[in-house]
């Protein structure tokens, strides 16, 4: 996630983050819009503030969701000057998820994305051959049910040793 | 970039149709993913038309108001489903082909269009992978499932030959470093393509004469009735939003 060092941030700034930051995703409602790591710019200059999304899919509905959200978080801190970009470059990835979002996505029970892309080609992530970890128990006895879940972002897998299904949030 | 937002758009319909009827659960799941994510490049590659443009056309206006000659979608897309192999192994076609495109648009003089592709290209890799697993698993399975693949590889191949056939917007495209050339685009197609065929057990028809026109415009009679489907509601109610 980019953010600014918070010596740097002007207050309404600070504000505009900590509001975002209370954005829950509409699909799954545990992380925010800051942790899934979409939030990529803040700009509050000349009475507008400006927000800049880089959208997870491409036809995700609830990008559009989210943006109506952030302007009505924006709304409640008094801002009406609101413009929301969309940033197609350099393209999302879940390697942008926070260390908190991966805690709060099994603590909920989806199997966070365990590979980061650096070095490895996304080839290697094959969901039927590379394993997540079950979020309840933790056992890497896994299989893939379906590489297409309920949301673009998931497929579903189900655990060998407890039996239970479980989404996955593919690595992108 | 009409020809490719139509291209994604009109596939994305076709896929649509499997909704509720897929052979299973999770294909019918994924054929609508994968729809959902074609219609996403044809609503990022829409907006940038009309920006380009300058005339105020949205993706709305592209997709719903705009008659069959107006459209520029490659044939193959707008067949019918047919069966479960037909369609798999079209989606398979058509996204290989979207994938030997993105990897050259990442380089496009458009910076929206590069970006675009840059985006997309993510989403195809994992249509590809699953597609392809799809066609060898058909290809290679019962002799039922390979008999009707093989129908379908016989009946879509003529089609794609449209694919890579430059006509004079893809010439210019290629003179000014915005689109790519067809020629390399058609080898990094040909290769996994001929790859997935050989593990699938499957062979290629020999080469046909036959070209489609759908990207100058010139469509088949299915296409008619799919406008027909997916223009209606937005042009009994005009205007109507969610």
């Amino acid at each position: 996630m980019v953010s600014v060092a918070p010596t740097a941030m002007t207050t309404i700034e600070a504000k505009v983050w900590a509001a975002l930051q209370a954005v829950p995703d509409p699909e799954i409602p545990v992380i925010s819009i800051t942790d899934l790591g979409i939030v990529r710019e803040v700009d509050c200059a000349a009475e507008r503030v400006t927000v800049v999304v880089t959208p997870t899919y491409a036809g995700c509905p609830a990008t559009e969701v989210i943006k109506a959200d952030i302007v009505s978080a924006l709304r409640e801190l008094g801002i009406t000057s609101i413009e929301i970009k969309l940033r197609l470059t350099p393209p999302w990835t879940t390697d942008w998820l926070t260390p908190a979002a991966h805690a709060a996505l099994r603590e909920y029970g989806i199997a966070p994305p365990h590979i980061t892309l650096d070095g490895v080609t996304r080839e290697d992530t094959h969901a039927i051959t590379f394993k997540p970890r079950c979020p309840r128990c933790t056992s890497l006895q896994t299989e893939c049910l379906s590489e297409f879940g309920a949301t673009p972002c998931k497929a579903l897998y189900r655990c060998q040793r407890c039996r239970e299904p479980f989404e996955y949030f593919k690595p992108h | 970039m009409l020809r490719l937002a139509d291209g994604a758009l009109i596939l994305a319909q076709r896929l649509g149709e499997w909704c509720g009827h897929g052979p299973a659960l999770e294909e019918d799941i994924a054929f609508a993913n994968i729809g959902l994510d074609l219609l996403g490049q044809a609503r990022l590659l829409y907006t940038h038309a009309g920006a380009l443009e300058g005339r105020g056309r949205t993706e709305d206006s592209f997709a719903y108001w705009r008659d069959e000659a107006e459209f520029f979608n490659p044939t193959i897309v707008e067949l019918p489903n047919g069966d479960f192999a037909q369609s798999v192994l079209r989606a398979y076609l058509f996204v290989l082909y979207q994938q030997s495109l993105w990897a050259r648009l990442i380089a496009s003089t458009d910076a929206e269009l590069a970006a675009i592709a840059g985006k997309s290209a993510k989403e195809t890799r994992y249509h590809v992978r699953h597609l392809g697993n799809w066609v060898v698993r058909l290809g290679d399975g019962t002799a039922e499932s390979h008999t009707r693949l093989q129908r379908a590889l016989d009946y879509l191949m003529p089609y794609t030959a449209e694919l890579f056939a430059p006509d004079a917007v893809d010439d210019a495209l290629l003179a000014a470093r915005i689109g790519p050339a067809l020629g390399d685009a058609a080898t990094a197609w040909r290769e996994p393509l001929a790859a997935t065929l050989a593990k699938a057990t499957l062979v290629l028809p020999a080469a046909s004469p036959f070209l489609s026109m759908g990207k100058r415009g010139q469509h088949s009679e299915a296409m008619g009735y799919l406008l027909t489907e997916m223009q209606s509601l937005a042009r009994a109610h005009p205007g109507a939003t969610w």
